[in-house]
């Protein structure tokens, strides 16, 4: 682990995409220091980081300049640490697969949440739910596909896309209770059900995911600065 | 085993002239298939049922879509010529920048195009732009990774060659050449590339496609 605390990750606990990262570096054993932000009131070092989107999470790795965008930041990590835990699978076919559906996952489908809070109105969310389902089945189908039998998208462990889409379970859940709607069931999607179950215990994610009332003062801030 | 490599697209969208960039850096040889996008093939919609768009880049029957992943799974298969930065740094902050022109640059300037050069498009393309103008400056070289072209230039390099043509269709300035020098530099090294030059559009091409777009006369 020698090359521990020399990486500073900025965010903030409730944030999936910072969550993403955290999940790879507990995946990579990979000593940390988390450097809080308060996404009402921007610091410095955050705006100056990543002064292209403002955003978090943002990485920064011993003298070098930060590196935002989670989806960069695993395979930067994937790259550096590539010797514990590979993320991403080695063939390019595979690994061209799993960004295609990484990509899907992140301008698809996890927009159509942003979307439901803040649609006002029952027919509006409803309509949005509705695309929700509709992008849950096709998760299922792309999860029948790379798990081939086995308990994740990765095959026997957690790989990149039990970490892109496993990110979010708090907040599917959340927003499933918020919402009165189930986006995973049985009848539907039985085998991302079960994964469900099953990644939210994994020791690489269960203390990363927030609770709900961490979540619930997350959105109650959204909706405040981002309505 | 010989290859077989079909690219699905029309000549006219910069994600498709993209991919045949990298295709072309690489020597690879490829089948062009032109697609109507008001009547799209059986074969794309196969290809890429999840969101049946263009480009689509097939490899001895594997299909691949979205063209960053396509180009860096092409920067995997086909070794010669690196699209992708060794450094995994370097690659970090590449990948990052190709991210800020689909997300940022390549809308801004789509909509100056499409509202005719209306102030306030223009004004956010030219604030995005800046961006990147900045970051030329301050790398200084050629091309935005260095001496040979890379990612970055893949996808945006040719920025001031392709809003050329809309300019001239629409009889407008939409990006002030004075404001940004270095990225008018930038694409002026690129198209002297002969593998960007092929893979472009050409400027008549280009100009007649805005100017049906625009519904004028050709």
């Amino acid at each position: 682990m020698g090359k521990g605390s020399e990486i500073k990750l900025i965010g903030t606990p409730p944030s999936p995409y910072v969550n993403r990262v955290q999940i790879v570096l507990n995946l990579k054993s990979i000593d940390y220091e988390f450097v809080e932000e308060n996404l009402a009131c921007k610091s410095e070092l955050l705006l100056t980081s990543n002064p292209v989107y403002k955003k978090v999470p943002v990485l920064i790795h011993a003298n070098n300049p930060p590196i935002p965008e989670s989806l960069i930041i695993i395979e930067y990590l994937d790259e550096i640490y590539s010797d514990v835990h590979p993320i991403l699978p080695s063939g390019p076919l595979a690994r061209a697969d799993n960004r295609f559906w990484a990509n899907y996952m992140d301008t698809k489908f996890f927009p159509l949440f942003e979307e439901l809070r803040k649609t006002p109105g029952k027919e509006g969310k409803k309509a949005i739910m509705k695309q929700i389902i509709e992008g849950s089945q096709l998760l299922e189908e792309a999860f029948v596909k790379f798990s081939d039998g086995k308990p994740y998208f990765g095959g026997d462990d957690v790989g990149y896309l039990d970490v892109v889409l496993g990110c979010f379970l708090g907040w599917t859940k959340f927003v499933e209770k918020h919402n009165e709607f189930k986006i995973f069931d049985e009848a539907r999607t039985p085998k991302l059900l079960e994964w469900t179950n099953r990644i939210w215990s994994h020791e690489a994610l269960k203390d990363v995911i927030p609770e709900s009332e961490t979540l619930m003062n997350f959105y109650m801030i959204l909706m405040k600065y981002r309505p | 085993m010989t290859d077989e490599v079909k690219l699905y697209g029309v000549e006219v969208s910069p994600f498709v002239a993209r991919v045949k960039i990298a295709l072309n850096l690489k020597g690879i040889n490829y089948e062009f298939i032109q697609e109507d996008l008001d009547n799209k093939s059986p074969d794309l919609l196969k290809y890429n049922p999840v969101l049946k768009k263009v480009p689509v880049l097939v490899h001895n029957g594997n299909p691949i879509s979205e063209s960053l992943v396509i180009i860096e799974y092409i920067d995997e298969v086909w070794k010669g010529v690196p699209i992708m930065p060794k450094d995994a740094y370097e690659k970090a902050q590449a990948q990052f920048w190709a991210k800020v022109i689909d997300d940022k640059c390549h809308p801004a300037v789509l909509k100056a195009i499409l509202s005719h050069g209306e102030e306030q498009a223009v004004a956010e393309a030219d604030e995005q732009l800046q961006f990147l103008e900045n970051e030329l400056k301050v790398k200084g070289s050629k091309f935005f990774g260095g001496d040979n072209i890379g990612l970055v230039d893949i996808c945006a390099g040719y920025t001031i060659f392709w809003v050329g043509a809309a300019e001239e269709a629409l009889g407008i300035e939409l990006v002030a050449k004075d404001k940004f020098p270095k990225i008018t530099e930038w694409s002026d090294n690129c198209i002297n590339c002969q593998a960007v030059k092929d893979g472009l559009p050409t400027r008549d091409g280009l100009v007649a496609f805005y100017n049906r777009l625009f519904g004028k006369a050709e």
